[in-house]
């Protein structure tokens, strides 16, 4: 369990996030959404210690998170898995020296169990004989996949994806919502994805928490986020004009 | 005045960061021997080309300003030897790997900064400063003696070619005069040098690398003050040191 409370980060004077507080649960995938500048980025690498936030609590489990010391933040740190926006797999590794490299750094496992373990995790996210490709030479999607399967090697406690599917074709991109969604359950980790997909959000969305100009307007489950009475949720929901048309009839 | 004190303090908290305790040794060795060939290696070619053109050309030069018959022939060998060892083969030298291993090291940890791979170390909780450069420093305060003294040989080789080649200097007098009033201590003088500017290129580039914000434009910026900078201090400290080192 990850437990905000009172969060706020600015940046040179300009407040990004304003008093955000929020539960996010074990074994449930928590979803954060919002528009496009909302700061679901900034809110994920807060919760995660890669910015530094003016104020608040950041609890796991029973740790303030934030107020730890860097080598007892790294302890934190090594049951935490992390997806980024842009993907982030180190360009100088191929493939499989990505998924290796958090063995490699922090388990004491055989070489015939960590390459065991990264050829799992490959197939996990269904990339197969690409092992010694290099990230330039994979698709977008391609490489979402590998770096989700870099941020599970280590089989993680908490999970963080930035934006998983975005870029991807219609039928990756529920794929990898079912594999986040999934790995969750089999695990049972806490995950937080950030999303702008209502695919996604329909989906996976056992928890959302609904951002707007860095300020939590709504939380709910997928059941209720289609009939809520928050104006700028349902902006959001009904952006294109079909469901705007489908929402007028209803009423 | 104050950006630059933040500055300084940014610096060495980078460094403090750098020198702490590594994660796992094994991984380390490993990228260390990855940036012996990366840095060093590769910039034996640059520095031998370089050092046996300057040779040469210091040669001839100073045969060339000297051509006076109460000067005697083999103190152009001598000329040369010593321009070599005492400011080419550091100083100089130092300038072009700034030029060569410093962009390439900013704008690589740059590169990995934008693209969010330093945070991806972090989140793993690696010590990305220490992941990334400590095997930098270590490769280039190991190596780049090394190219200095590829260079003292070369360049003086290229001196001696082009003086017996042209018959500017026949070849018995370079050799004599290379030899003549030999101090060792130049060679120590030059070897410390280099050590000191092979610290300085690899920290502040890595240092220009490491805090970059924003996009390409941003590591191409920060490639290049990488550069100047370190070729600044290159020069300052040479002043210091030459005083310190000789005196
Ligand atoms: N390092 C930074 N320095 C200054 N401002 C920043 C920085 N990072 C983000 N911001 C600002 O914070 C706000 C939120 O950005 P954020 O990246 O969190 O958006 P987002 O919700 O993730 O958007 P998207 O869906 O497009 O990824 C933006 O207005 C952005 O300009
Ligand atoms: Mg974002």
């Amino acid at each position: 369990m990850i437990n905000i409370k009172n969060l706020y980060k600015s940046f040179n004077g300009k407040c990004v996030l304003n008093d955000i507080s929020v539960t996010f649960e074990t074994g449930k995938t928590n979803l954060i959404i919002g528009r496009s500048g909302s700061g679901k980025t900034v809110l994920l690498k807060s919760i995660v210690g890669l910015h530094e936030i003016d104020e608040g609590e950041i609890w796991y489990e029973n740790t303030l998170f934030n107020k730890l010391e860097f080598t007892d933040k790294k302890k934190i740190r090594s049951e935490m898995g992390m997806l980024f926006q842009g993907s982030a797999l180190f360009d100088s590794l191929t493939v499989e020296q990505n998924v290796r490299f958090p063995l490699d750094m922090f388990s004491d496992i055989s070489i015939e169990e960590k390459n065991e373990r990264v050829n799992f995790c490959l197939k996990r996210v269904d990339i197969v004989n690409s092992n010694n490709l290099y990230p330039s030479e994979l698709s977008g999607g391609m490489k979402k996949r590998v770096a989700i399967a870099r941020a599970i090697s280590l089989n993680p406690k908490y999970l963080f994806c930035d934006e998983p599917n975005s870029g991807l074709d219609p039928i990756t991109a529920i794929m990898i919502d079912a594999l986040i969604k999934e790995l969750t359950e089999e695990y049972s980790m806490t995950t937080i994805v950030n999303t702008h997909d209502m695919n996604s959000v329909m989906e996976i969305g056992e928890k959302i928490v609904f951002i707007s100009d860095g300020e939590k307007c709504w939380e709910g489950s997928k059941n209720d986020v289609l009939n809520s009475d928050c104006e700028s949720l349902n902006d959001f929901i009904f952006a294109n004009s079909l469901a705007k048309k489908l929402r007028q009839t209803k009423k | 005045m104050i950006k630059f004190l933040t500055l300084f303090g940014q610096y060495f908290l980078m460094l403090k960061k750098v020198f702490s305790k590594p994660e796992k040794a094994s991984i380390y060795y490993k990228q260390t021997l990855k940036e012996f060939v990366n840095l060093g290696l590769t910039s034996v070619g640059i520095i031998t080309v370089i050092s046996f053109f300057m040779g040469a050309v210091i040669t001839l030069q100073t045969a060339y300003n000297t051509e006076n018959p109460i000067y005697p022939k083999y103190l152009v060998g001598l000329g040369c030897r010593d321009s070599i060892l005492l400011e080419f083969s550091s100083t100089i030298a130092a300038l072009i790997l700034a030029g060569k291993v410093g962009s390439s090291i900013s704008s690589e940890i740059g590169t990995m900064r934008i693209t969010e791979q330093i945070d991806a170390l972090e989140i793993m909780g690696v010590n990305s400063a220490s992941y990334l450069i400590l095997p930098k420093l270590i490769a280039t305060l190991f190596f780049n003696p090394i190219l200095t003294l590829i260079s003292i040989v070369i360049g003086i080789v290229g001196g001696w070619i082009a003086g017996s080649v042209t018959g500017v200097v026949p070849s018995e007098d370079f050799i004599y005069g290379i030899q003549y009033a030999f101090i060792p201590y130049y060679v120590v003088y030059a070897l410390i040098k280099t050590v000191f500017f092979a610290f300085i290129i690899t920290s502040v580039s890595a240092f220009e690398g490491y805090y970059v914000e924003g996009g390409s434009l941003e590591v191409g910026r920060a490639s290049t003050k990488a550069v100047v900078y370190s070729s600044v201090l290159i020069l300052l400290f040479n002043v210091i040191l030459t005083q310190l080192l000789l005196s």
